[in-house]
């Protein structure tokens, strides 16, 4: 306490009231120790649930890294030969060698290259949609909006390419073209249906409804052996119908339903006064949910729409029980393959990680979004 | 307060003549929410750059009232005639309508996820088709003269309730209404920022804007408005020029209304 002339009462830290000077904040509450001192063993119960997790962690972790990497065979011919060098480890050699066999399916050798164009294409049409502050955004747009024609061009062939049946597209390329088509159409239709359900108009409403639930209320395998079966009822005699176009007719129909679902959620959490506040100003109904419901709803319903997109993606296996053999329906069959017989676990392992990846990394984008969404209201 | 109606000076109750002038006439309009019925034989004329300030109990159809005049409510009877179009299911008209008044909310309605600049230009540019620039240039402005051009960057979110609600009557200036409809305004506010609000309005009404303002900030309606119109059950009890409404109010119920407010 610094003596003081005036009546004011000095505050802690010996300053006159309206002279504190800004401080930093104390160094105890920052850095890696102090972090593990609060979370880890912050109470008693916290400390020993640390140390049950560390004793889990230390038993599985081991033995889990060596058959995964220490005690692993990456090379070799068969099982035999992964067996004779790592007795007790995985056979990588086996995935090594079927690599392209899980990534192209029968896709012609000589054409892969196609293929290879398309995946490196489509990384390039998500940058626009997922980066909103990139410069150029607007044409760029209408580059990945374009991506599907010019993906199905590549891969289906025609003018110039040789034709490749879709019959032979396979492997991971099939999980994608049908997980990135679900995706890229499944939300605005579901936009559409969930504006639709809130219409004013009866028989819109009607429609949507009925639309919605009868997705909801069937099975996706019972989509797909519809649109194996069925569906070439629908259309005219003489016309065929690529199976691949309705496998993803169907895919999508079937994500749109949920996504409008959990759009909708996201519409009704939008204050009515919103909507009151966009129709005083005179904008059309369409500008309004454009500029101001949308937007909104949309954000909310991130969480919601990634959780939709990753279903739809893992669902993409699915495809295996009308015969088209995605990454898991290769891995399936490469089973049967005498030379390797017994590698069902490398097989699991190796599309699980596949999976893993491709929506953890949506999961990461999705929480990265809502962070930088988020207008502190 | 120069262009005071020069009827009200007589003292007596102004009855709006039906005029070429009006840029509000309301004729015989009854409005029913299911069942119930909210507003009963509503009549009533508003003169361009006339004030109006609108009171009574809760729930007497205050709100109801101006919201029939952009039509965020449906009217079932009766006329109203806003800048010479009425008021019918045409989309176009009411559109047409909700270009030219500005609504200001009691609870501010800003759009959150937009920064206050493009809260303010989204109307003219969506609506009235400005050039970006301009509209935020008459934005800049705008919050001027609202005093927090600060403030511009910023979310909604980050707003005191006073600042969100310069803001919003800021957004609507910059549609360029001819009409200003204000439901209670300053009834979500903390008494500190009430003053700010009003001295914004107050400023408003020196323009020779149009408005119509449901309050219970009695000051307010002394200094700026040229009628006071009392409500209660969905009816318009009694009109009168403000000082004649507070000093010698008519009927029982607007004493009554009267002795409540001013008791609080
Ligand atoms: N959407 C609605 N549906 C049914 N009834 C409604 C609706 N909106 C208002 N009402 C009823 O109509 C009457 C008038 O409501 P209004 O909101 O106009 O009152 P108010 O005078 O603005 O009241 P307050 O001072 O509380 O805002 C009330 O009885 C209210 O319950
Ligand atoms: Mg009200």
């Amino acid at each position: 306490m610094s003596p003081s002339e005036t009546t004011s009462v000095p505050g802690d830290g010996g300053y006159l009231p309206g002279t504190h000077p800004d401080l930093k904040p104390p160094s105890n509450v920052h850095g890696p120790v102090h972090w593990v001192k609060v979370n880890l063993f912050g109470s008693l119960t916290n400390t020993v649930l640390t140390l049950l997790v560390a004793y889990l962690l230390y038993t599985i972790i081991p033995q889990l890294a060596d058959w995964m990497f220490f005690n692993a065979a990456f090379e070799g011919e068969s099982r035999k030969a992964c067996r004779a060098v790592a007795p007790d480890g995985a056979c990588w050699a086996f995935i090594g060698n079927r690599l392209p066999l899980f990534i192209y399916g029968f896709y012609p050798e000589p054409e892969r290259w196609r293929v290879d164009l398309s995946f490196l294409l489509l990384i390039l049409a998500l940058v626009p949609v997922l980066y909103d502050n990139m410069p150029h955004r607007g044409k760029a747009l209408v580059y990945s909006c374009l991506y599907p024609l010019i993906a199905a061009f590549f891969l289906v062939g025609g003018i110039g390419l040789e034709r490749v049946s879709t019959d032979q597209f396979g492997g991971l390329m099939l999980n994608v073209i049908i997980g990135v088509t679900g995706i890229a159409f499944s939300l605005p239709i579901g936009i559409v249906l969930a504006l639709g359900r809130q219409s004013q108009l009866p028989i819109v409403r009607i429609l949507c409804i009925g639309f919605i639930e009868f997705i909801r209320g069937v099975p996706l395998i019972t989509l797909f052996f519809v649109a194996a079966v069925m569906l070439s009822y629908f259309v005219p005699p003489g016309t065929s119908f690529d199976l691949l176009v309705r496998i993803l007719i169907m895919g999508t129909l079937f994500a749109s339903g949920y996504m409008a679902e959990v759009i909708r959620g996201g519409l009704q959490a939008i204050p009515r006064g919103q909507y009151e506040a966009a129709d005083a100003m005179g904008l059309t109904y369409w500008k309004s949910m454009r500029l101001i419901i949308l937007p909104q709803a949309m954000k909310i319903s991130i969480p919601g729409v990634v959780n939709t997109f990753i279903g739809l993606y893992k669902d993409t296996t699915l495809v295996i029980v009308i015969g088209r053999l995605d990454i898991l329906g290769i891995g399936n069959s490469s089973l049967a393959d005498t030379k390797w017989q017994g590698l069902s676990t490398e097989v699991y392992v190796f599309v699980a990680i596949f999976f893993f990846v491709s929506c953890f990394a949506m999961s990461r984008y999705s929480l990265w979004l809502e962070k930088k969404l988020h207008t502190g209201h | 307060m120069a262009e005071t109606d020069t009827t009200s000076e007589t003292g007596t109750p102004i009855q709006s003549s039906t005029g070429e002038e009006d840029i509000i006439q309301i004729v015989a309009m009854h409005k029913w929410y299911g069942e119930f019925h909210a507003l009963k034989n509503i009549n009533m004329n508003v003169k361009a750059q006339e004030r109006i300030v609108v009171c009574g109990p809760s729930g007497s159809g205050k709100s109801t009232l101006i919201r029939c005049i952009n039509r965020l409510e449906e009217h079932q009877q009766g006329q109203i005639v806003v800048n010479g179009i009425e008021l019918s299911n045409d989309l176009k008209k009411i559109e047409e309508i909700r270009r030219e008044v500005g609504m200001v909310f009691q609870h501010f309605n800003l759009f959150p996820h937009l920064t206050v600049l493009d809260n303010l230009t989204l109307g003219p540019i969506w609506v009235r088709n400005t050039p970006k620039k301009e509209a935020e240039e008459a934005a800049m402005k705008y919050l001027e003269r609202v005093k927090i051009p600060e403030q511009a960057n910023k979310f909604p979110g980050q707003l005191s309730g006073g600042q969100q609600q310069r803001v919003a009557i800021a957004r609507s200036l910059c549609m360029n209404p001819k009409i200003m409809l204000f439901d209670e305004p300053t009834s979500a506010l903390d008494p500190e920022m009430i003053a700010e609000v009003l001295d914004v309005m107050i400023g408003l009404a020196e323009t020779g804007m149009t408005m119509i303002v449901v309050t219970h900030e009695m000051g307010f309606a002394k200094t700026v408005a040229h009628r006071v119109i009392f409500m209660d059950e969905g009816e318009i009890i009694e009109e009168n020029e403000p000082h004649e409404f507070f000093d010698n109010p008519h009927h029982d119920r607007t004493k009554l209304f009267l002795s409540q407010i001013l008791a609080h």
